[in-house]
């Protein structure tokens, strides 16, 4: 089973409800964090380190030599990366999607690909719970290959349950982050900017046709209007999680909400239930 | 050449880091404090500035960018270099034999469109969103709407920006006041590129701290001036008191913090800013930090 856990609206309780459901998990479980630009799980899943590397994609490289300076590349170069000055062409890293064109279509065959770093993985043991975190580069623009990357990992996991804390946002770091997963978990807030980034979200998780629900964080905060979205919308609300100062205070420190406040251990439990009932019964809201 | 910067305009975009910490509360808190602004909501796919500014859209135009490619199924012999040479993973093979390929995936590199045997696969620009310039109670604003799924945001923030210029220079403003994002990649980096100005908006807790540290050392590395406040800063006092520390040591401006206050989730709710709806100290404290910027800038 693999969930992934997101919101439009940054700030919500992704995280939050990530780190504290792989907690209270009966099971070995891994959790993929897939918010590569701010990653934050691992300030409360701590645990030994188990493997780092750097992560690279791939650039292409020109054979001065063999290149004749026929400009195909920068031609074909859909995101400006190449650019042909004095008979040269010119790489820019940053620009570079990896699609691999320019290797392809150089007709001196003077264009390689080399790695260039973009960012790092680490792998770590935090009790039963299997961390990996991608970790972009500050100053790096495209967060989706690493994304991408982190996500290869689940390939190793031996059938195990898969949660994935997702960036912000409803373009394509969340995108690719939520693609092909069983069901995706919204957390939203019940103010106006969470009522409303929420809609978009939804709009978004419907586009990639995933079945999906809502957790409702800090219930008691704003108003009743997200819970009544969801009702009207047909989106089954899978938990709430009261609005608490207690509980923004232990995050705040790093806790993990299910050891330092006991009480709302429970809470977690059975949100599990319903995210199990929302993937075997596909009874969420489909796409 | 009668640009922004030899006009004198000042232009401070508003970043976090860590979502939800209150950029956009700040940013149309400083839109109803200060004169001849121009808005520029550039958190532009998950933008929620409207909701306080209540704009009156006067112009409304779609936003393409980047292209999509697309497979003429009755062209199609099925040979697969398409689906070889595509890294994104963009290629369905269907039953018929032929190929479909799923949007969200395609990065619109136009390798498949190349090396297409049949010529059957079409490369159209793509539309993926709508920007806006609209009235609002404190002067005009610039904001858009990327499409549920949709590419290419960093192009869009570079829009909304040039846009919200132009109308700074054409309407003689003194200042662009831009709501941005959360992260720190691609529509951040959009976000700061030639601005002059960042405000960095962070709260006190274990995150809030890791990602300031991480969009500090972003802004840092572009010519801007940078300053930090903090929100909800009474959740840790101590951590708010390191924060403020480490923010002058590293040679930035700490402007000020305001204490955790739910009137700040009753001002959204009644689609108001801040400084609008809250009495008493929030309201000084976001006046205060306020006037510390405008005064530094």
């Amino acid at each position: 089973m693999k969930v992934a856990i997101a919101s439009g609206k940054g700030g919500t309780g992704k995280t939050f409800v990530t780190v504290n459901l792989a907690r209270s998990h009966m099971h070995p479980l891994v959790v993929l964090d897939c918010d590569v630009e701010e990653p934050n799980s691992n300030l409360f899943l701590t645990g030994e380190l188990v493997a780092r590397h750097r992560y690279s994609i791939m650039v292409p490289q020109v054979d001065g030599d063999a290149c004749n300076g026929c400009r195909i590349c920068a031609d074909t170069c859909e995101f400006n990366a190449i650019a042909v000055i004095a008979g040269k062409p010119l790489i820019f890293e940053d620009l570079c999607h990896s699609c691999g064109g320019c290797a392809v279509f150089c007709p001196q065959e003077a264009m390689t690909e080399v790695p260039h770093e973009i960012g790092t993985i680490t792998i770590r043991q935090a009790g039963t719970v299997r961390l990996v975190e991608g970790l972009l580069d500050v100053g790096k623009a495209l967060a989706v290959p690493l994304i991408r990357a982190v996500k290869n990992y689940e390939k190793s996991t031996e059938g195990r349950t898969i949660l994935l804390d997702a960036p912000p946002g409803t373009s394509c770091p969340m995108v690719w982050t939520i693609g092909d997963c069983d069901a995706v978990v919204l957390v939203a807030e019940p103010t106006a900017f969470g009522l409303h980034d929420l809609q978009l979200a939804v709009d978004t998780v419907r586009e990639v046709g995933i079945p999906f629900g809502v957790v409702i964080n800090k219930d008691g905060l704003g108003d009743a209007r997200v819970a009544e979205y969801c009702q009207e919308a047909g989106i089954p609300i899978l938990g709430k999680i009261p609005h608490d100062r207690q509980i923004a205070q232990a995050y705040a420190n790093g806790d993990m909400v299910v050891d330092s406040l006991p009480q709302y251990r429970r809470l977690f439990v059975q949100l599990w239930a319903s995210i199990e009932h929302l993937v075997f019964s596909k009874g969420g809201s489909h796409g | 050449m009668v640009d922004a910067e030899n006009l004198n305009i000042k232009e401070l975009v508003v970043l976090s880091g860590k979502g939800g910490t209150g950029k956009t509360s700040f940013t149309a808190s400083f839109a109803a404090l200060a004169d001849r602004m121009v808005l520029a909501d550039c958190d532009v796919d998950a933008a929620d500035l409207h909701l306080v500014t209540n704009p009156h859209v006067v112009q409304s135009h779609e936003f393409f960018a980047g292209k999509e490619a697309i497979v003429d199924r009755s062209r199609c012999d099925g040979c697969g270099l398409c689906a070889e040479a595509c890294r994104f993973e963009a290629f369905e093979a269907l039953d018929d034999g032929t190929y479909r390929i799923r949007p969200i995936h395609c990065e619109g590199c136009g390798v498949c469109v190349r090396l297409c045997p049949e010529q059957a696969i079409r490369f159209e620009d793509r539309n993926c969103g709508q920007w806006m310039i609209s009235d609002t109670r404190f002067g005009p604003m610039v904001h858009a709407r990327l499409h549920a799924a949709g590419e290419n945001s960093g192009k869009l923030v570079t829009l909304v920006r040039k846009e919200a210029r132009r109308l700074a220079v054409e309407q003689q403003r003194d200042l662009i006041l831009v709501d941005g994002p959360p992260g720190i990649g691609c529509p951040v980096i959009s976000s700061v590129t030639g601005a002059k100005a960042v405000l960095l908006v962070t709260e006190p807790s274990v995150s809030g701290v890791h990602d300031l540290k991480r969009v500090v050392s972003l802004a840092n590395s572009f010519d801007v001036k940078v300053f930090v406040c903090v929100n909800k800063a009474d959740i840790d006092m101590r951590m708010t008191e390191s924060i403020r520390r480490q923010v002058i040591e590293q040679g930035n401006h700490f402007v000020g913090t305001v204490p955790y206050d739910e009137q700040m989730v009753q001002a959204q709710l009644h689609a108001l800013s801040a400084i609008e709806y809250i009495k008493g100290e929030t309201r000084d404290r976001i006046e205060n930090i306020w006037e510390n910027i405008w005064t530094a800038m």
